[in-house]
């Protein structure tokens, strides 16, 4: 059941970036789709609770549920998920939550997926699921970062774009890295009719990001000919 | 209980009897949707009320100010992803004057969206407590927020106000709408923290 809380602990984490941090979690869950997010609750000492919700990385069914969180620095709860909880011990957690913002491995059609900062989250749990399923529908990779050192899963998403699994476009919007051959800057409709499938290839599309970068990639797309129905969104505002 | 988290303190404040269980106050206005924005001009904008046995009602923007408008002042609203925006203020139309003199059997209302989104929500519960909303704190209600028109039920999560209002349809028997099918609560009260299924 996905309202109740259960004890999840902390198996493995690592630095994704100087802000950010991978939480490998162990918990009696139900297996996740790709895409689905778990709500994760601290309690301090006093009995205090604070919960927020964090999209799932790992693939679909994975045994060990594994999130990315950026730290905000006003925040509540993302601060002691990056720099407090040490492995070993443990929070609650629940979920997984929500069956809209889902990709499943019977999906036959292109993919587009477009990524706002940590946005890239479920999209990786979507790229990895396909890939422990062998996927071969086209799946193109549009990722929006501040800077390279932003980035998330870097090594992962390069691998696989060499290996030529997905197409990977990256854009940096405020520092690029050497040699690159774009200046920085926010995705705009020229950009995205660049790097992004075309309607004619009847892909489905996922964007997730802060509510600017969604506004600003939907209504292009829109434009360019993608049905409304065809876009899924989720967005997140600065809630930490 | 019994799980803590050592070296969490939160953000310290005093308790407040004014947020329900698992909420936190948030001062900005997050948006929530599962797709694109819709443009909705309101010009064109028309809001269709159907019976259980088909009778239609149909208004128009000035159709809906005709109705007489109020406003909606210090309302607390719940979203399901945490957040609580206290004292907020709006300006719409009390739904139970879209209702006035019609017979129905009807115990639920499935509200509908332009960009195809419904929600499902108790008739009798929400009448007296749910306004079909187009200010938001004193300006016109902003696209990203279900501007021109969107349903607003404070006391429910905030998914069951839904956004870019066009349809009303009343429902003797209860059915889930686009969240209740994906997840979410078929009734949603944040004060029993009614999130999931």
């Amino acid at each position: 059941m996905s309202s109740s809380w259960v004890p999840a602990t902390l198996v493995d984490a690592w630095r994704e970036t100087p802000g950010s941090r991978t939480l490998v979690l162990d918990a009696r869950l139900e297996p996740a789709l790709a895409g689905q997010h778990l709500d994760i609750r601290l309690t301090a000492d006093d009995g205090y609770t604070a919960q927020r919700s964090y999209s799932l990385g790992s693939p679909a069914g994975a045994e060990r549920f594994q999130v990315t969180v950026d730290r905000l620095d006003q925040g509540e709860v993302s601060p002691y998920l990056v720099d407090g909880l040490q492995v070993g011990h443990q929070i609650e957690v629940r979920g997984p939550v929500g069956r809209w913002f889902v990709w499943e491995p019977t999906q036959t059609e292109p993919i587009q997926l477009l990524a706002g900062g940590s946005g890239i989250v479920p999209l990786m749990s979507m790229i990895r699921t396909r890939e422990l399923a062998g996927g071969t529908a086209p799946m193109r990779l549009l990722y929006s970062v501040r800077a390279p050192g932003d980035r998330f899963y870097t090594d992962e998403l390069d691998d696989l774009a060499a290996r030529g699994r997905i197409d990977l476009q990256y854009v940096f919007t405020r520092e690029v890295p050497e040699g690159w051959p774009a200046r920085a800057g926010r995705i705009t409709g020229a950009l995205l009719h660049e790097l992004t499938l075309p309607p004619e290839d009847g892909p489905t599309i996922y964007v997730c990001g802060p509510t600017g970068f969604v506004e600003a990639a939907t209504k292009p797309l829109m434009q360019f000919g993608h049905e409304a129905s065809r876009i899924k969104t989720e967005r997140f505002g600065p809630t930490g | 209980m019994g799980i803590f988290s050592p070296g969490f303190t939160g953000r310290r404040r005093e308790p407040r009897s004014d947020l329900p269980p698992g909420q936190y106050l948030e001062n900005g206005f997050p948006v929530l949707s599962f797709g694109p924005t819709p443009h909705v001009d309101a010009d064109r904008w028309q809001l269709t009320l159907t019976t259980e046995t088909g009778e239609r009602r149909t208004w128009d923007w000035q159709g809906m100010l005709d109705l007489g408008p109020e406003l909606v002042e210090n309302t607390d609203i719940h979203c399901v992803t945490a957040w609580s925006k206290l004292g907020t203020t709006w300006r719409g139309v009390p739904l139970d004057r879209f209702l006035d003199g019609l017979q129905t059997e009807a115990r639920f209302v499935m509200a509908g969206s332009a960009d195809g989104y419904t929600t499902n929500l108790p008739l009798q519960e929400i009448l007296g407590r749910a306004w079909v909303a187009y200010e938001f704190d004193g300006a016109p209600l902003a696209p990203e927020h279900g501007g021109p028109v969107r349903l607003l039920v404070p006391h429910l999560y905030f998914w069951k106000s839904a956004k870019w209002l066009t349809s009303l349809r009343l429902m003797v028997d209860d059915a889930p709408g686009f969240w209740e099918q994906n997840g979410y609560n078929m009734h949603g009260d944040p004060w029993r923290e009614e999130r999931y299924w």
